[in-house]
């Protein structure tokens, strides 16, 4: 049985706090490109064309059905051999981005159809243009009961972050990875690692939910 | 496939004197197999206020919903204000109506819910705002004020910085017509709007609509079950049936002889009803 050591602890601590920002940078970037992308498909599933709906709607299914792991590698790995030569930081984004982006549009559009078709027709009655009608009218209200699922999977991208460690990108797990193998000690950095995602988490959860109530109080909605 | 109608049978704009406000000309709506407007033929004169009766799933809200460009039409044509409103002219013919100008045309008219269709994120002021500010640009200020005036109109004034959730079903459906009327419609149109309503807060609704009929010189139609309320306040009554037009004629004469046994049935069946 190995004893924990806390001088070794206090000895890695500074370079796994210095990779939680890669961690947090790589699942905030991740998430600011799910969270665009996801709104384009969405919206891109409700315009009148159907062979755009339903490109679409396959991609956003092929991604969610595919493990994230095998996508990381795809971009990485696979498309070199098409002449994209990307670097682990840009193909992870790019990787974990699409993978959430998918899930996200899931998400928007749930809360697209929640909004009452009278609202649509509210809209049109008061001739509203289609951006103002979206932009005014039908996101804000599709918003709040999308909240709660968009923190779902912010916390679940930060939590996904170590499946970029397959292809090198300095974040925690990789980081982690390192200092076992660099000292033959493993139980401090990955007990470390798990402490430092769950003093993330909780409170994130926590601060979403309180996000939460604010908007819909907000906008009224109570 | 449906064979394309031949368009050239429709004028490309109403002249002459007595140019109805709304025209109806052979207008059908089908739903697939299922026909819900057959060949309608309906003028409106400017200012005066037509009620549609008739059994449910006789095409009363659909008259209104087609007029509101909600639903396109299958056949016919539909005339506001002497102008084509589902077609517009190109080279000399009328073809089916661009977006822009449907955006153009619908500007004349304005519409009144069964479920109010209030935006609940904004409040009663907002929701009157929202039209005049961002669709005809109307200054900030001279919106407020104007929405302001029509909101103490409805008698909602004192609410105004409520949102849809605070209010009444009533109060509600005042705000809404407040909302309509602030886009300085032509054409009111009212869809079923007590119906939704507890019968204590109907009259608030009923007598707002009364005041727009003698104070405003509004083109109106309103598809209602009350029938005491119809009477009471239209011109003319039409009494719908199976997608046509079975009876119209002044509330006195429709409902005090009804020419039509089918007319005669749906009233008695109503009186039972109340």
């Amino acid at each position: 049985m190995a004893d924990w050591d806390w001088d070794f602890t206090w000895e890695i601590l500074p370079r796994l706090l210095a990779a939680t920002v890669n961690t947090l940078l790589a699942a905030g970037i991740g998430y600011i490109i799910a969270m665009f992308l996801g709104l384009a498909f969405a919206l891109a599933q409700r315009t009148p064309s159907n062979t755009l709906t339903m490109a679409v709607r396959e991609a956003v299914e092929f991604i969610r059905s595919t493990p994230l792991v095998l996508q990381i590698f795809f971009v990485f790995y696979v498309g070199p051999e098409f002449g994209v030569v990307l670097s682990p930081w840009v193909a992870g984004m790019i990787a974990i981005g699409l993978h959430y982006a998918a899930y996200l549009s899931e998400v928007y559009r749930g809360g697209l159809e929640n909004v009452p078709q009278g609202q649509w027709e509210a809209a049109t009655s008061l001739n509203l243009s289609t951006a103002r009608t979206y932009f005014r009218i039908i996101i804000p209200q599709a918003l709040p009961p999308s909240i709660a699922g968009m923190g779902n999977y912010l916390v679940g991208i930060f939590k996904d972050t170590p499946v970029l460690s397959v292809i090198g990108v300095a974040e925690l797990m990789q980081t982690a990875n390192s200092i076992g193998s660099e000292n033959y000690r493993y139980l401090e950095p990955y007990t470390m690692v798990g402490i430092i995602f769950l003093l993330i988490s909780l409170p994130s959860a926590a601060l979403l939910r309180s996000f939460d109530a604010w908007v819909r109080r907000k906008l009224g909605m109570n | 496939m449906e064979q394309a109608e031949d368009l050239s049978q429709y004028p490309l704009e109403l002249t002459g004197k007595n140019v109805p406000m709304v025209r109806f000309k052979k207008v059908a709506k089908r739903y697939g197999s299922l026909t819900v407007l057959e060949h309608l033929d309906l003028d409106v004169a400017e200012g005066e206020m037509v009620t549609i009766i008739g059994p449910s799933g006789s095409g009363k809200t659909t008259v209104l919903r087609t007029l509101m460009t909600l639903e396109r039409i299958n056949e016919g044509v539909i005339y506001v204000d002497g102008k084509p409103l589902t077609h517009m002219e190109k080279d000399g013919k009328l073809v089916p109506a661009s977006q822009k100008y449907l955006r153009a045309m619908r500007s004349k008219i304005g519409m009144c819910f069964q479920h109010f269709n209030l935006f609940p994120h904004m409040t009663a002021l907002e929701n009157c705002m929202e039209g005049p500010v961002h669709v005809l640009g109307i200054p900030r200020k001279q919106a407020r004020e104007r929405s302001e005036e029509l909101l103490e109109m409805v008698g909602m004034a004192d609410k105004r910085d409520q949102h849809p959730s605070r209010l009444s079903g009533g109060q509600q459906q005042r705000v809404a017509i407040a909302r309509a009327l602030a886009m300085r419609p032509k054409v009111m149109l009212f869809d079923e709007v007590t119906s939704a309503l507890d019968p204590e807060v109907i009259g608030e609704v009923t007598n707002v609509i009364r005041r727009l009929v003698s104070d405003y010189n509004l083109t109106m139609l309103m598809v209602t079950h009350q029938m005491g309320f119809a009477r009471d306040i239209s011109d003319r009554v039409c009494f719908f049936y199976r997608g046509r037009i079975e009876e119209q004629a002044p509330p006195s004469e429709l409902f005090g002889d009804p020419k039509s046994d089918r007319t005669r049935q749906f009233l008695s069946a109503v009186k039972e009803a109340v």
